[in-house]
């Protein structure tokens, strides 16, 4: 369950992203370094809001009275399943809307990119006083209708299918852990319904080529059965990519960098075993191509225990089972 | 053993994850275009018709000297000694060019107005700078090509690249020198073998007046085109299909042809289309006198509107005169029912846009950043050329017709536009929102429609078997206009039956040219 809490944290990074945004990072749901236990689904919906004013045309980072506040709402349902206590299965589908306060551009709402991640617990062990573990995921994303992609920056999503693949380490000592990950992103190439476009030189096709992308998060805090509250770091690059030229237009195939730090919370309600309640902001303190986005998110998630007998319902996370 | 399998299965996505990551590369359609293979070397259009020349032996050019003379002879050791190394790059460079210097010139032209069709960024106090021939490298970047200034330039390149390839032909037929490869047997033939006189190279002509015209249109860009015009001609060598002394006569031609164009351009009134602060405040208060609404801007900061002058440029096709008696009656009065109707229909389209609509609206929305709609139509002729054969000469004919009538379809509509000074859908209901950016210009009468007509009637007279397809590319143009949300019905009506007047203006000249004898 904590799981969610740290997929919802990732939400922030899709949501900034989206205004001149990649849709992909929403394909990034699970950085945390929490199981879910075996046979336990874990799922709710889930609500993020981003909005942006300043925005970063290449370099140069600007407002535009023709768009005024660039905002989006994420409308998700999201689940996390246990395979087993090492490996578990996450997925996401959001719904997107997008609008500009000023100017006359119409807004865009549609489903986005379903995404699934796969998420394995090769490495457990005990380390000094605390507990050290690895992780390995591999996810994928792929669009869920042809929505727009070169109607930047009020597209809900890029079109690009994503193959991704993240390693993360994380070292709990009592109540305080430290987490970080790295995530290589493959995209696809995607088709806008242009017949030539303009990047860096013309190109006489309607085939964008689409760079790939690297993220690096960095996340610690204080983790306990009932409360989780974090500090997250978060860095994306677009391993190539051109710059929206000065006063020219983003085209999905931007550079679009960024770097945000947020908060995450996380906590389980007594009263209801299985219920817990997630929230989290953040703030994009550099970026490149993108909208400088702060947000929040929320949502509310409930374990369903698929096993014949359930000895402890509560007990969602497995690494938190083994530290106590 | 589950373990295993877990490890499997990730290993296996990361390395798929590699391996795709190395299959994205992306190419343009026309990159492995075939190598000109005219059906007709079109030996006499050294007779066609000119646009500015007087007379196609307007400029002299030299005879040449004869193939068994040691200059020549020189000439061919020089295409030995290229064809003994030539790298990977020459062979790209020679396939690339052997497509046809009209079309590669096309493309590079598109490349350049959308490079240079973006409108400048506000100053602090919210006025906007205006682009600066004098000082072309200096923010903002001269010239801003917008759709006027794109059709006037593909214009000017295209009608200079025509008439300096009929004094071309008509050397090339005074002269008859024979291809090296036809004089000597051990140069090899990098492309088509062709009958065609090679003195003058018709690719240095086109380098020439091209890299010529270069210095009026976009004079930042002098020094690329220039490269460019050395990799053509280099080429043309390289491929056995030109002696230095083609080129050298080639090139000095196509610039002393360019000059006559430049010096028409210099004084076509274009340079003062920008108006000034008096002439842009006379359009409102004119328009106020008719008790009309006038057009305001929808950007923020309000900008000037775009080239307000534009319509009093000198056309090519008729005169001055012509472009009044080509104007448009007046749009309904912005009081009347009519354009209440107008807007309301406007809006009932871009209330809940389809996914079809917001594509086609895309397909066509040429705005910033991109070549243009007059650039798209080169786009859409240029595919559809290809495949025909042209000759060279016949190629550059066929695109100085398109391209004439697209400027002075621009013309007749800026003309129009700045006479009626009409709001946009937006202006008379703010609840329009709109599938691209309203263009900052009057409403009355449509740009695409109006460049789309001209551009389907004189395409489809010459290649008359795809006149239904060009007729439905115009509609299709035209009515994205009207769901984008940028346009009422009636401007894009109008343009459109605006903009075949003029195509037709393009096809009286293209039956008597010469060329369809």
């Amino acid at each position: 369950m904590r799981k969610l809490t740290i997929i919802l944290r990732n939400i922030p990074l899709l949501m900034a992203l989206c205004l001149i945004s990649p849709a992909i990072i929403r394909a990034q749901t699970d950085m945390d370094a929490i199981m879910m236990t075996k046979n336990n689904l874990c799922v709710g919906p889930m609500f993020g809001h981003s909005s942006w004013k300043n925005y970063w045309e290449g370099t140069f980072k600007r407002n535009n009275q023709n768009l005024g506040t660039v905002s989006t709402n994420m409308y998700g349902l999201m689940g996390v399943y246990g395979v087993t206590t090492k490996l578990n299965v996450l997925f996401n589908l959001p719904y997107v809307t997008t609008n500009a306060s000023q100017g006359t551009l119409h807004g865009q709402k549609g489903l986005q990119d379903f995404s699934l991640w796969i998420k394995w617990m090769p490495l457990e062990k005990q380390l000094g006083n605390g507990l050290f573990s690895i992780y390995t995921l591999g996810g994928f994303s792929v669009p869920m209708t042809n929505y727009i992609a070169d109607y930047l920056p009020l597209s809900i999503g890029l079109q690009s299918k994503t193959l991704s693949g993240r390693l993360m380490v994380d070292y709990q000592l009592g109540n305080l852990f430290a987490t970080a990950s790295g995530t290589y992103t493959y995209r696809s190439n995607i088709t806008v319904d242009e017949t030539s476009y303009y990047t860096s030189g013309e190109h006489i096709t309607s085939d964008v080529n689409m760079p790939d992308m690297a993220m690096l998060n960095i996340r610690a805090g204080y983790r306990s059965e009932r409360l989780i509250a974090e500090a997250v770091f978060t860095k994306m690059n677009t391993l190539g990519g051109t710059d929206i030229r000065k006063n020219g237009m983003p085209f999905p195939s931007n550079k679009m960098n960024s770097s945000m730090l947020g908060v995450n919370g996380k906590y389980n309600i007594k009263a209801v075993a299985g219920l817990s309640l997630t929230g989290g902001a953040y703030y994009t303190l550099a970026g490149r191509n993108v909208g400088q986005a702060t947000g929040y998110d929320l949502a509310v998630f409930y374990i369903l225990d698929f096993t014949r007998k359930a000895k402890n319902p509560t007990g969602h996370s497995s690494k938190q089972s083994s530290k106590k | 053993m589950n373990r295993k399998i877990i490890s499997f299965a990730v290993s296996g996505l990361v390395l798929i994850v590699i391996g795709l990551s190395c299959k994205k590369s992306i190419s343009d359609r026309t990159a492995s275009a075939p190598a000109l293979n005219p059906s007709n070397q079109d030996l006499g259009a050294g007779n066609w018709r000119t646009v500015l020349l007087s007379r196609p032996d307007t400029f002299a050019v030299a005879a040449p000297a004869a193939t068994n003379t040691p200059g020549y002879l020189a000439d061919l050791n020089e295409i030995k000694g290229y064809q003994k190394n030539l790298s990977s790059g020459d062979q790209e460079r020679i396939q690339y060019w052997n497509a046809g210097g009209v079309l590669r010139w096309n493309e590079i032209m598109r490349g350049l107005v959308a490079k240079y069709n973006l409108p400048p960024y506000q100053n602090p106090d919210g006025t906007y700078p205006i682009p600066s021939s004098a000082n072309p490298f200096a923010y903002p970047l001269f010239p801003f090509a917008n759709p006027p200034y794109a059709a006037r330039a593909y214009a000017y390149v295209s009608a200079a690249q025509y008439d300096a390839l009929v004094a071309c032909w008509h050397y090339k037929q005074l002269y008859n020198r024979p291809r090296p490869y036809a004089v000597d047997s051990t140069i090899q033939v990098k492309g088509v073998k062709t009958t065609l006189p090679s003195y003058p190279s018709e690719a240095a002509v086109l380098a020439g007046v091209t890299a010529e015209m270069m210095k009026l249109l976009f004079p930042d860009e002098i020094a690329n085109i220039q490269q460019l015009a050395q990799q053509q001609e280099l080429a043309a060598i390289e491929s056995g299909a030109a002696a230095r002394s083609d080129i050298s006569a080639g090139e000095a031609l196509g610039r002393q042809v360019a000059q006559q164009f430049i010096a028409r351009g210099r004084t076509d009134r274009a340079g003062a289309a920008v108006g000034n602060p008096a002439i842009w405040a006379g359009f409102v208060t004119q328009t106020q006198a008719t008790g009309q609404i006038p057009w305001s801007s929808l950007e923020l900061p309000a900008r000037p509107p775009m080239l307000p002058l534009f319509g009093k440029v000198l056309p090519f096709l008729f005169d001055t005169n012509t472009v009044v008696t080509l104007r448009p009656g007046p749009p309904p009065s912005t009081s009347s029912d009519e354009m209440k109707s107008q807007t309301q229909q406007v809006y009932n389209y871009v209330k809940n846009p389809s996914r079809d609509n917001m594509g086609v609206v895309q397909y066509w929305a040429d705005g910033v950043g991109t070549y243009t709609p007059s650039g798209h139509w080169d786009d859409i002729a240029a595919e559809d050329f290809i495949p025909r054969n042209f000759s060279e000469v016949r190629w550059a004919r066929n695109m100085a017709l398109l391209n004439m009538a697209l400027m002075d379809a621009g013309i007749v509509c800026w003309n129009t536009k700045y006479f009626y000074f009409n709001p946009r859908p937006t202006q008379m209901n703010p609840a329009i929102k709109t599938l691209t950016g309203i263009p900052n210009f009057p409403s009355y009468i449509s740009g695409h429609s109006t460049f789309s007509g001209a551009a389907a009637t004189i395409l489809g007279h010459l290649i008359p078997e795809r006149a239904g397809v060009y007729n439905t590319l115009a509609q299709q143009a035209s009515m994205s206009r009207v769901i984008g949300g940028i346009h009422y019905p009636i401007d894009c009506s109008t343009g459109l039956v605006v903009g075949q007047n003029v195509g037709n203006y393009a096809i009286q000249r293209a039956t008597s040219d010469g060329a369809e004898q």
